[in-house]
């Protein structure tokens, strides 16, 4: 999904929670999963004004889960020990985006090139 | 986007239910309308449910957080109500527990926190 205006993010985040929801996630793993992708897909239109996210459902073995891949091509970040850290905030915010999110899923991986943009991959796991 | 969110008076208490996504334009606007809403019927509170809201992210509760510090700096408490188990959770786990605002289990709740009873005499 293309994330090109402020309206992307309610609509990328519905998009999510409503797949969680139909595959069964509980509702706090749908809680955690939404708002961490709300969290991220307004990460990348605040500080890349656009880019996309992809949302992709997952198994291993038997586990199904579910994969969100937020790209852009904004100005990358140069210090990701900073932000992951939390509380560092360049925009008007909590500074917790990044640092938040990552306690709210299962998996999260980030890879950022200053200059060429950012990818931001989370998996959060459906509960038995 | 102003009067998105209504606001309604209910002696001297101000009752706003959040029952749309807080984006930018709706979120500033919202905040403005307590602020005058406060001004102009001399609220000595806020009430702001939540209960409507699936997903409260950093940038809707910096929003809420804002708004109850500025009605302070006004005179008024702003107080939280409604918030689902599963947006607490989240909250906490992201590690923002909204310290310093009032929060109460629901609008009856907030309304007797403010000193006001919605109960029949």
């Amino acid at each position: 999904m293309k994330i090109a205006a402020e309206d992307d993010v309610v609509l990328v985040r519905r998009t999510v929670r409503t797949l969680a929801i139909e595959r069964g996630f509980d509702s706090f793993s749908s809680a955690a999963v939404t708002t961490a992708t709300s969290e991220l897909t307004r990460n990348v239109w605040v500080h890349a004004t656009g880019g996309s996210a992809i949302i992709e459902e997952v198994a291993e073995g038997d586990r199904a889960g579910l994969r969100i891949r937020f790209q852009d091509r904004g100005p990358g970040i140069p210090d990701i020990e900073r932000v992951l850290a939390g509380g560092y905030s360049t925009a008007r915010s909590l500074g917790l985006g990044v640092s938040g999110s990552r306690r709210l899923v299962d998996e999260f991986s980030i890879e950022s090139t200053v200059g060429e943009g950012t990818v931001v991959t989370i998996i959060k796991w459906k509960r038995f | 986007m102003h009067g998105a969110i209504p606001i309604l008076r209910i002696g001297h208490v101000l009752i706003a239910t959040v029952h749309i996504d807080l984006k930018d334009a709706v979120a500033e606007a919202f905040h403005a309308d307590i602020l005058t809403s406060i001004q102009k019927t001399n609220a000595v509170g806020v009430v702001i449910d939540i209960s409507g809201l699936d997903t409260v992210d950093s940038y809707v509760a910096r929003v809420l957080a804002d708004i109850s510090k500025t009605a302070r700096l006004m005179g008024t408490t702003a107080v939280l109500v409604g918030m689902r188990p599963e947006v607490a959770l989240t909250l906490i786990r992201m590690g923002y527990a909204m310290e310093g605002m009032r929060t109460a289990l629901n609008l009856e709740e907030g309304i007797a926190l403010l000193g006001y009873s919605l109960e029949r005499r």
